[in-house]
């Protein structure tokens, strides 16, 4: 057990767990910050997608000692208002189902974004391919992400 | 408008202010479940809120915003104002179960006249205090307006009066030349929390002195716990108890999720791995093969299939166990007291969680509390209490609050699947080609029958909403043979619709192609003469399949050319009382299909909200999709092979079509639209094999 410091959403929080435990847990159980979902323990979802100084991390499979001294954003820090042009745009599109891996999927999109500002179908393919959704709002997350980024939606 | 958000998750189900309450009860539900009414309640504030209760589970299938809908088109309010309740299990509210494709179709009527009743009890309220005849004012946008006098009042400074009223047993209801609401793309009410991460599900329920627990099942079938020891488990930061739940559980209690998973990771238990720990697929496959020969129930029969001649044709088809495997897994919070226990479950049956807890526990059903959260997916695995049980019992065993989560291997290997299945079809074909007979044997276990509730004379309900034949051939027969097994059986997403229609459906394709004809003109032929065919309760009407069949195909570009190397297969089903049909655009990447596109059209009757029917369609055809290329679970030793998302792949981006949805123009009363999408699907997509390589698929899944 060690006391660590993790930069989240922008402010400094301190947790005393053992630094072996993925960021997930800390997230959910330590932090209370339950946007981020718990899907498959094994990094094969998405569902746990944060961000770590601006790339997608599956944080069920980031041990939180590798997290601690990187800039981590989560669902609940990715805008201040939940206006992010891709928050906007999963409204417009109206994605969601049971929206279990939303927050993973739009976490997977905004680091895309942030590194591709106006991706390809195949661009985003490959960025998003490791989300998994079993509502099947794929067709839509692709236009979602093509609004977002001003293109064709 | 965030419905549940996380502050409010704690005060779900709380009692409304002062202001005109209306209660009325929906009809019975299916008479296959022989379940009480269900009901819901409408609440107009004196400040003008409209709070609709839904007494269905939200899981993703939009139920938060379409029931709402139809009772907002018959109040005349203004959307804006609607806001919802979740109920939590009630006993004011009938049966509040949410499956079969049930919520809107039984809750039209019930709904409608609710929001009527109400609206004319405002009206008359209104007339009242102005003292002019009712006759001369109506209602719109969430008031009631006197033009004579240009005078007008709000639905909540009417609230107060209205109550007082006599509610009207027969209220008129809108035509739906008049709809404002209904039928119109209303953006979901839930999608907003859904983006910025403050949706509340089960998983998410977080109270004061909470602990999470997960627990060691047996491995196998039937299996039983010898003995445990929790030394280790001890040893790890955070694990605080360690105990038996079951007989073939035992439950690792911590203060986080990963605390308990390492206790139960270093856990020592020795399991009996009793009666099944033989069992195999193979095995299980050999039995239902057997039992094609022996004895069947009769599900529908017309003419005398013996005495029809012609060329025959026979084939066998054969599917596997699958899983649901919804995103969010098993989760349930429990605070046991010693005279009550309080659940936050992220439940399609709060009623049936509240009863197996109490009885769990000891308590009587009124001592239990069930808050419905919002749920990650349910296709069917939230109609098993499973995981409200062990909450319940593990927070009685720590008297402390405990969230019990599954794993995502928990969740694969201890669920309840759809059965396993076998089925021989049969055919003779006059010298054109056509059927003079089909004959269709479903063999499967009975999950019904598994769980206790046979069905009258050995059916099992469900196949009378999901296995209906409405081609009217000249002699038919449609039989069911119940098998045993020990692998537990839940009702995954349209249950039996699935096998009856991969089977069935690839035949018919088999028969046109045998009778050298194109097979959507096949299936039209065979569709040509507008007849009813009664199949239990529900009469299926020719035309109805066929006009679906015709959209479907015509938007689809049926027998246009194609690009080089496609194929298009189709098929077409009816369930739930929905027609549905498909058309799968494949082309192949060296031995394995590739779909690029699936053409739906549904016809369900009148469409509540479009956009919502488009994501049911959508959603169907992808985890149909899912089912049909890889959604099989192996059993060996008597334990289930898959583990997590690796070796039951669900279909990824990469892998997904474009899938377009169409609707049947209709007036009719809806219809279940959860489900139907599902089933056309594999043998849509087996047809287009066929068409590819010749080769037929009578197997699922498709990859290997």
């Amino acid at each position: 057990m060690a006391s660590i410091t993790l930069r989240i959403n922008g402010r400094d929080r301190s947790v005393s767990v053992a630094p072996e435990t993925p960021l997930l847990w800390v997230l959910r159980d330590t932090l209370q910050l339950t946007g981020t979902k718990f899907g498959c323990g094994a990094g094969l979802c998405g569902a746990c997608t944060v961000h770590l100084d601006g790339q997608a991390a599956r944080s069920c499979a980031t041990p939180v000692s590798q997290a601690s001294g990187k800039n981590i954003t989560t669902i609940e820090g990715l805008s201040a208002n939940g206006l992010h042009p891709l928050q906007l745009a999963w409204i417009a599109e109206q994605v969601p189902q049971c929206g279990y891996c939303q927050a993973g999927q739009i976490m997977a999109a905004a680091a895309l974004l942030g590194r591709t500002p106006h991706p390809s179908d195949d661009q985003i393919t490959q960025a998003m391919n490791g989300n998994l959704c079993r509502c099947g709002t794929y067709d839509r997350i692709r236009r979602a992400i093509h609004r977002a980024a001003g293109g064709a939606g | 408008m965030s419905p549940l958000s996380r502050r409010e998750f704690l005060s779900v189900g709380a009692a409304a202010g002062a202001g005109l309450v209306i209660g009325f009860y929906l009809p019975h539900g299916s008479s296959q479940s022989g379940r009480f009414a269900p009901s819901a309640y409408l609440k107009i504030s004196p400040d003008g809120k409209i709070t609709v209760v839904v007494a269905r589970s939200e899981m993703g299938q939009g139920v938060w915003t379409s029931l709402p809908m139809i009772l907002a088109e018959e109040l005349e309010a203004d959307w804006n104002e609607i806001s919802i309740e979740q109920a939590g299990a009630s006993t004011l509210f009938g049966d509040q179960s949410t499956g079969g494709s049930a919520s809107v179709r039984t809750t039209w009527d019930p709904m409608r006249k609710a929001g009527a009743s109400a609206r004319e009890m405002l009206i008359s309220a209104a007339a009242l205090e102005w003292g002019v005849p009712r006759a001369s004012c109506k209602a719109q946008n969430s008031a009631v307006i006197h033009s004579d006098s240009n005078r007008r009042m709000t639905y909540g400074e009417l609230a107060n009066k209205a109550a007082s009223l006599p509610v009207p047993t027969d209220p008129p209801l809108k035509s739906a030349k008049d709809y404002q609401i209904v039928g119109k793309m209303i953006p979901r009410l839930d999608v907003p929390s859904k983006v910025d991460g403050t949706a509340a599900y089960g998983i998410d329920c977080r109270l004061p002195g909470m602990k999470y627990a997960v627990i060691a099942r047996s491995p196998t079938f039937g299996g039983k716990l010898l003995s445990f020891d929790d030394k280790d488990s001890r040893k790890v930061a955070g694990v605080s108890y360690v105990g038996k739940v079951s007989d073939s559980a035992v439950a690792v209690v911590a203060d986080s999720v990963y605390g308990a998973m390492d206790g139960r990771r270093v856990l020592n238990v020795a399991w009996d791995e009793g009666p099944n720990r033989d069992l195999s697929s193979p095995k299980i496959f050999e039995e239902l093969k057997a039992l094609a020969a022996g004895k069947a129930v009769t599900l529908y029969s017309r003419g005398d299939v013996s005495k029809a001649a012609g060329r025959g044709l026979e084939a066998s088809y054969q599917l596997p166990f699958m899983a649901h495997a919804p995103m969010e897994p098993g989760n349930c919070t429990a605070q046991s007291r010693e005279k009550s226990c309080e659940l936050w479950a992220p439940t399609q049956v709060p009623q049936d969680v509240r009863d197996s807890v109490a009885q769990a526990i000891g308590l009587a059903p009124d001592q239990v509390k069930v808050n419905v959260t919002l749920m990650g997916g349910g296709f069917g695995r939230r109609l098993e209490h499973d995981y409200g049980v062990e909450a319940a019992l593990v927070s009685k065993a720590t008297l402390a609050p405990i969230q019990v989560i599954w794993t995502r291997e928990d969740d694969m290997r201890n669920s309840t699947y759809r059965p396993a299945s076998y089925h021989q079809l049969s055919a003779q074909l006059d010298g054109a080609g056509w059927p003079t007979a089909f004959s269709h044997r479903i063999v499967s276990p009975s999950i019904s029958a598994q769980k206790g509730s046979p069905g009258e004379g050995g059916v099992d309900p469900d196949l009378k909403d999901e296995a209906a034949l409405i081609y009217p051939f000249p002699n038919a027969a449609l039989e069911y043979a119940d098998s045993q097994t020990p692998v537990p059986l839940g009702w995954m997403r349209s249950v039996y619709a699935l096998q009856v229609a991969f089977a069935s459906e690839s035949f018919v394709d088999e028969l046109a192609a045998a009778a050298k004809r194109d097979p959507l003109d096949y299936r039209l032929h065979l569709l040509r003469e507008d007849e009813d065919i009664r199949f239990f309760d529900t009469t299926w009407r020719t035309a109805r399949m066929r006009g679906t069949l015709e959209l479907a195909a015509e938007k689809a570009g049926w027998g246009k050319a194609l690009a080089a190397g496609h194929y298009q297969g189709i098929a077409c089903f009816g369930c739930f009382s929905s027609y549905m049909a498909e058309v799968v655009e494949l082309s192949m990447e060296g031995t394995q299909p590739r779909v690029h596109r699936v053409v739906a059209a549904i016809d369900c009757g009148q469409v509540v909200n479009p956009n919502i029917l488009e994501q049911q369609i959508q959603g169907g055809v992808i985890y149909a999709l899912t089912n049909a290329l890889r959604g099989q679970i192996t059993i060996e030793k008597g334990r289930v092979v898959q583990g997590n998302f690796d070796d039951y792949a669900p279909i990824r981006m990469g892998e997904a079509p474009v899938v377009e949805a169409h609707f049947v123009a209709s007036s009719e009363a809806p219809t279940g639209a959860g489900e139907p999408p599902v089933p056309p699907l594999a043998p849509a997509l087996s047809n287009a094999l066929y068409g590819a390589t010749k080769r037929r698929i009578r197997s699922l899944p498709i990859l290997t």
